[in-house]
């Protein structure tokens, strides 16, 4: 008998040490491979998270342990004109930068979305402004925006004549404040466009067909097909679009810093001038933790006021 | 009425390709070229812009009158020559460099794990562990930054690039997570099945199987999370002090921009400079990058 020789052979190997059976062991895995992610986020997110909103409620500065203070923090912002200022300029960025973003990204999804030669290249490229360091872009577009040497000053005042002089860009409140809506606009155009560009490819072809064959009009084609079926992805994107864009530092930072006369302070530019080179650190919690329920209100609203679309339409929801 | 009389040259067009052509390719040319071209144009501009500053002698630099700002009749190396040996601009990239690496690295391996637990250990709660996660990508650093600030300085980080690596990760591995759950639910379960029937332990399961097959995930993953790095800027800004650990973004702005006069060309240069690594990275992966944005849809 020969053969009974042979499975202990072949199992001999399979008798693990303890670590391997234990990393075998479904639950002690499971916890193993979450622990590090979970423990980031817990350390470095949930954990600041709530000290943040904690310090909101204090009198913490730079150096000195704050005591719990209440609401005296907010009672304060909602006397200080340079919070209401922010969050009349944050909510106005955020709306009109959203919209251009939008607008603007949806036409080049759709552009981008018909067959033409190079179109790989072509969405390479288009991403661009997007990859690149915003700080760095930033940087560009301040040298753009130089009040002696602007390039497009040069085009209106000297190759076209439009203008007789120079325009000062970041030197007054209201052009300074479009200044830098442009530029963001022009940053969150290429994501808008690459994630509706993937929208517009999940809806078939043979919808467009049906729609063409009952003699519908590429506008019809556009408000009862296409417009419907994106969104979902709408309210997606527009979700994050706005997060990320109330909440906005860098293109402002690095641009204007909040100038000209403080005009143009987001409430996250105001919160690091308050918190960190003020060193009022309670103060600019309090900012920072200011800016949740605009946040909570815009992704609800944005959220179900487009994703609700979905179960209207008959579609089912996952 | 360009509507109605267009309309049907589309069809036609399909049917017999030669009696509208004309029409429907001027139309082509004025509603798809036309405007994809000032998109380009516009999109690209401020690189191009960026590029030819970092080039151009100051003399040209400051006189639009004699010179075409457009271009560059002696172009100078004297920008990126200033940029790299009067500054400490290499330090900068190369703490840039070492920041990306760093917290890439972390967040793949962290990410990796939690998307495999998510996806394919399967556990009571395992989707809501997923949401959570996801969440966290949801909550913006311009609200963390203060109190972040303090966490930092009470591990006794602050100033060093140690702390931008360990808190790079709470916004890279969200979005790493949630990309490779995808990635790991396109991979059959019967092949983690059978491997689980002839012996193989879970650890193995994943070194030899899961991950393998999930490569195209973690590169795009990796891209994100190195670009994002690269990118970030109000941590850098917040938690480092010395001149010498500071990250480009962050350097350009605060040590280099100074006094009255700026210096636009070695600026420039330092945009320039500092956007290469990031944007050939990104054309080395570009179709990962593309199409995993694009949600895998390739035609």
């Amino acid at each position: 008998m020969s053969v009974t020789t042979l499975p202990p052979l072949a199992l001999a190997p399979r008798q693990p040490s303890w670590l391997v059976r234990l990393f075998d062991y479904k639950p002690f895995l499971i916890v193993m491979c979450l622990a590090p992610a979970v423990g980031l986020l817990a350390v470095f997110l949930t954990y600041p998270l709530g000290l943040g909103i904690w310090l909101a409620f204090t009198d913490t500065t730079i150096g000195r342990k704050g005591v719990f203070v209440g609401f005296e923090n907010f009672q304060y912002l909602l006397t200080d004109s340079l919070w209401w200022n922010a969050v009349f300029y944050s909510v106005l960025y955020t709306g009109i930068a959203t919209f251009g973003k939008f607008a603007l990204g949806f036409w080049l999804a759709l552009l981008l979305n018909n067959h033409f030669p190079f179109k790989s290249l072509l969405r390479a490229i288009i991403l661009l402004p997007w990859i690149v360091p915003t700080v760095l872009s930033a940087l560009a577009f301040w040298w753009i925006y130089d009040p002696q040497f602007s390039i497009i000053s040069y085009l209106l005042v000297d190759v076209l004549h439009w203008r007789s002089s120079n325009i000062d860009f970041l030197g007054s409140p209201w052009p300074a404040r479009f200044s830098l809506i442009a530029a963001n606009i022009w940053r969150g155009i290429p994501f808008v466009a690459i994630s509706l560009l993937a929208g517009l490819q999940t809806i078939s072809p043979s919808l467009y067909e049906a729609a063409m064959l009952d003699g519908a009009s590429a506008w019809q084609r556009f408000r009862y097909i296409t417009f419907p079926m994106m969104m979902p992805i709408l309210a997606i994107v527009m979700t994050f679009s706005i997060i990320f864009t109330f909440t906005d530092f860098q293109l402002v930072y690095a641009i204007t810093r909040g100038g000209p006369g403080n005009s143009t302070h987001l409430l996250a530019t105001l919160a690091f001038q308050r918190g960190i080179a003020g060193g009022e650190l309670g103060e600019g919690a309090a900012i920072a933790v200011s800016m949740i329920p605009f946040l909570v209100f815009a992704t609800l609203f944005s959220y179900f006021g487009l994703a609700r679309r979905k179960w209207q339409q008959g579609e089912s929801n996952d | 009425m360009t509507d109605t009389v267009a309309q049907p040259s589309v069809a036609d067009a399909k049917a017999a390709p030669d009696t509208m052509a004309w029409d429907s390719g001027l139309r082509r040319l004025m509603m798809i070229y036309l405007p994809l071209s000032c998109f380009v144009l516009i999109l690209l501009f401020p690189f191009y812009w960026m590029a030819i500053t970092s080039f151009k002698p100051n003399a040209e630099l400051m006189n639009y009158k004699e010179h075409n700002p457009f271009w560059i009749t002696s172009p100078t190396l004297a920008h990126i020559k200033h940029l790299l040996f009067n500054t400490a601009y290499p330090r900068w990239l190369w703490t840039t460099m070492l920041v990306a690496i760093g917290s890439t690295t972390l967040s793949l391996i962290a990410s990796t794990l939690a998307a495999y637990a998510i996806e394919r250990l399967r556990f009571r709660g395992s989707p809501y562990v997923g949401l959570g996660i996801y969440l966290a990508y949801l909550v913006p650093p311009s609200i963390l930054f203060i109190p972040l600030a303090t966490v930092v300085v009470q591990f006794g980080l602050f100033d060093s690039p140690m702390a931008l690596i360990l808190v790079y990760p709470t916004f890279l591995v969200p979005f790493c997570t949630w990309l490779l759950i995808g990635y790991f639910k396109s991979i059959p379960y019967e092949l983690e099945e059978c491997a689980l029937v002839d012996g193989a332990t879970r650890l193995q399961i994943l070194r030899r199987i899961t991950l393998p097959l999930a490569v195209p995930g973690l590169i795009s993953a990796g891209i994100f999370s190195f670009t994002l790095s690269w990118n970030e800027f109000i941590y850098a800004l917040a938690f480092i002090q010395s001149g010498a650990n500071k990250t480009v973004p962050v350097a350009i702005l605060t040590e280099l921009v100074t006094g009255d006069v700026y210096q636009w060309g070695a600026l420039m240069a330092g945009s320039l400079l500092g956007s290469l690594p990031v944007a050939v990275f990104y054309s080395l992966f570009v179709d990962y990058y593309v199409s995993s944005l694009t949600g895998a849809v390739k035609e």
